[in-house]
């Protein structure tokens, strides 16, 4: 589904991702972690298309298709999603409005109708009750004066309607009391299937207690170091990064 | 400017004394003034050009509201309705309520035209704009709006003044005076609109007692061949609150002064206003706020778009008097341009001659944000149905901070349709 070749890439002529490769096949869920500044964030920025992130070498193909030929908004419609680490706050759109906005163009690129208002209304409630989030803010603007947690639930409400592919968590799980951890997780073991991949980008064994990852990666300073099953994550959090480094250095 | 009224205008009428005196005071001041002219400072970038032939008489519809083309925000509440300038009981409601007096000048008793003699043209300086001396000139009629002592008004008083097609040198005059008494409330609509060319020269008059809150909006639905020069002016004594929301569409010329007078301690502003123009429409807002006293505070908000060949004009004006120690003031205006042959002239004016106060602004021609546009296009909307997203959501974010859900609800189609999008949802109806 994604195949990630030696990517290199530069935020405002530093270069950040240095020849990462990462493959991720249907209905896999990955994890990422790593120390803090280490690219995770890019990484996401990079496959979504955010403009000031650039690559220099390698190639990404996701769904048989040259992502770095495609615009932003083609890749999502071509069920590539992320959940920002730090959604933005757009005052005066309502979340109704993006959330509409947002599947009519999706479905629309898929040559399928468009849910009418009322048939829509329902099933965005529907996703604000799952990831236990009061009506009240389909009616706020977008991401506007929510919490960090509340931003991160609506993050997944949009996963939830949008149906995508590939789904990219950047961080979801960080700031999160264990009640709204255990949502994250519901949302997104309610999501797998064997056509849907997910790469999850976390800091903390505590969220894959509850979604169970077949592979588990370590990034360091923009690479993928070490790669293994669940058990890595484990004995990461036992021992931390830094016996990796020595590892490497040695 | 003698030869700028026609002798139809001048003419004598049956008003009472007090309303005769004004207009002939009126017309004393207006005879003595200039046109302004571009190199007037206050109307630099606004031409009178297409207003320099003699003024005539608008003449009487009776078309109905369908041929009219109506479409009025539904209020609940009371509503007065005139057709170039005349009014038309057929096609107004008014709801009895205990805590106000509306009457139009014409009708008032003794008791109300004492009030309205006393009142009227007390917050305007009369010999300044000469656009107010020629609204005294030929005013006929007026509405006065007083709400009791301590009471609440129960709904929203809406007051129409639409233009059917006339000659653009047909003037429709138009003068609301609003006396909200101590510690009253009430919400205030003044609704502009019109088809074809039209003349307006609307000016409305505020004055807030101590402790007053008065909720007022002044819409400006007009075609894009009207023209209208007009005023809004408030004096806010000790407490009172205004809430003032200005739009305005459409309009090949249209300068709106609104000059808000903080008179006693402790009085509170806020003051919205948007302008959304496009083909060759020109607005021109000039804000003053006077600041004369201490302890007063003021958030003032205008935003704009501004497309195809059209123009805009912002000036805030914010003068803190020595006396208005503690003051705080706020000032932001942001315009986004849609073409590159749209023009848009702002700038804050501050006067500060107090040294203990709070005072912030901005003027600014605006870019959409690119992380908001990023964000928008990661949930797979294309980019230019993007950019209308967050510019509907740029203006939107004004009218959602508006006390009136009728008012809202109003707006939003109007929003919709000048954005030509689809915003499909009606967000109140998401909750429900
Ligand atoms: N917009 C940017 N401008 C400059 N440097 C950036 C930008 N975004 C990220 N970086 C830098 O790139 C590195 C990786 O950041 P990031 O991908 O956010 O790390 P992580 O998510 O793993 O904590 C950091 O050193 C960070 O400072
Ligand atoms: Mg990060």
């Amino acid at each position: 589904m994604l195949s990630i070749k030696d990517l290199h890439a530069e935020v405002e002529g530093k270069n950040i991702l240095k020849g990462l490769n990462l493959g991720i096949r249907e209905g896999e869920v990955h994890a990422i972690m790593g120390p803090n500044g280490s690219g995770k964030s890019t990484l996401g920025h990079v496959l979504s298309g955010r403009p000031g992130y650039e690559i220099t070498q390698g190639s990404v193909e996701f769904l048989g298709k040259d992502l770095m030929e495609l615009d932003t908004e083609e890749r999502a419609q071509l069920g590539l999603f992320l959940a920002f680490q730090y959604p933005v706050e757009i005052p005066g759109v309502s979340n109704m409005e993006f959330l509409k906005a947002s599947v009519d163009a999706v479905r629309e690129s898929q040559g399928a109708s468009a849910y009418d208002t009322v048939g829509f209304m329902r099933r965005a409630r529907e996703a604000c009750t799952a990831v236990d989030l009061d009506q009240a803010f389909l009616k706020r603007g977008v991401n506007e004066g929510f919490s960090g947690g509340e931003k991160k639930r609506n993050e997944l409400m949009q996963m939830m309607l949008l149906e995508p592919r590939l789904c990219i968590l950047d961080e979801t799980d960080s700031g999160l009391d264990i009640d709204a951890l255990q949502v994250v997780a519901s949302c997104v073991n309610a999501m797998r299937s064997d056509s849907r991949s997910f790469l999850l980008v976390t800091h903390y064994q505590r969220l894959l207690g509850y979604i169970e990852p077949d592979f588990v990666h370590v990034l360091a300073d923009g690479r993928i170091i070490k790669s293994g099953d669940k058990s890595l994550a484990l004995e990461l959090e036992a021992k931390g990064y830094s016996w990796l480094n020595d590892g490497e250095v040695a | 400017m003698a030869d700028l009224l026609t002798p139809q205008l001048n003419a004598e009428s049956s008003a009472p004394d007090w309303l005769q005196a004004r207009r002939l005071a009126g017309r004393a001041v207006w005879e003595s003034s200039e046109l302004p002219t571009r190199k007037t400072e206050s109307w630099k970038y606004t031409s009178l050009f297409a207003l320099q032939r003699p003024f005539m008489a608008a003449t009487e519809s009776a078309e109905s509201a369908e041929e009219l083309g109506f479409e009025l925000p539904q209020l609940a509440g009371s509503r007065l309705v005139f057709v170039n300038g005349f009014w038309r009981e057929d096609l107004s409601d008014i709801v009895p309520d205990e805590a106000i007096e509306l009457v139009r000048f014409s009708e008032a008793d003794q008791t109300q035209a004492a009030l309205i003699a006393q009142h009227l043209g007390s917050v305007v300086p009369g010999n300044k704009h000469p656009f107010s001396a020629l609204n005294d000139a030929v005013l006929a009629d007026g509405v006065f709006l007083r709400i009791q002592k301590g009471s609440k008004a129960a709904c929203p008083v809406q007051l129409v003044w639409h233009n059917s097609q006339q000659v653009d040198t047909a003037i429709n005059s138009q003068r609301l005076l609003v006396l909200a008494e101590q510690h009253s409330e009430a919400t205030v609509v003044e609704h502009f609109s019109g088809q074809g060319h039209s003349f307006t020269n609307g000016l409305s008059e505020l004055i807030l007692a101590a402790g007053a809150t008065l909720n007022h909006s002044r819409l400006h639905l007009e075609s894009a061949e009207a023209l209208h020069i007009g005023g809004l002016h408030a004096a806010l004594d000790r407490d009172a609150t205004l809430n003032s929301f200005h739009v305005a569409f459409g309009g090949k010329l249209k300068r709106v002064d609104i000059v808000i007078n903080h008179q006693g301690r402790g009085a509170h502003c806020q003051l919205d206003g948007m302008y959304l123009l496009r083909g060759q429409e020109h607005a021109d807002y000039h804000t003053c706020i006077e600041h004369a006293v201490p302890h007063c505070t003021t958030d003032e908000t205008f935003r704009g778009i501004v497309g195809d060949k059209a123009s805009a004009v912002f000036n805030g004006r914010i003068h803190i008097h020595p006396d208005a120690q503690k003051t705080r003031a706020e000032l932001s205006n942001k315009n986004l341009l849609t073409s590159a042959t749209a023009e848009v002239n702002t700038k804050p004016e501050l006067e500060i001659y107090a040294d203990d106060v709070q005072c912030a602004h901005g003027a600014t021609v605006a870019q959409l944000d690119e992380s908001m546009l990023h964000y928008l296009r990661t949930r797979g909307i294309p980019a230019d149905e993007a950019l209308v997203l967050l510019s509907y959501g740029f203006i939107n974010a004004l009218v959602e901070k508006q006390r009136l859900e009728s008012l809202r609800d109003f707006l939003k189609p109007l929003l919709a349709d000048y954005f030509g999008a689809a915003l499909a949802v009606d967000s109140d109806d998401a909750a429900g």
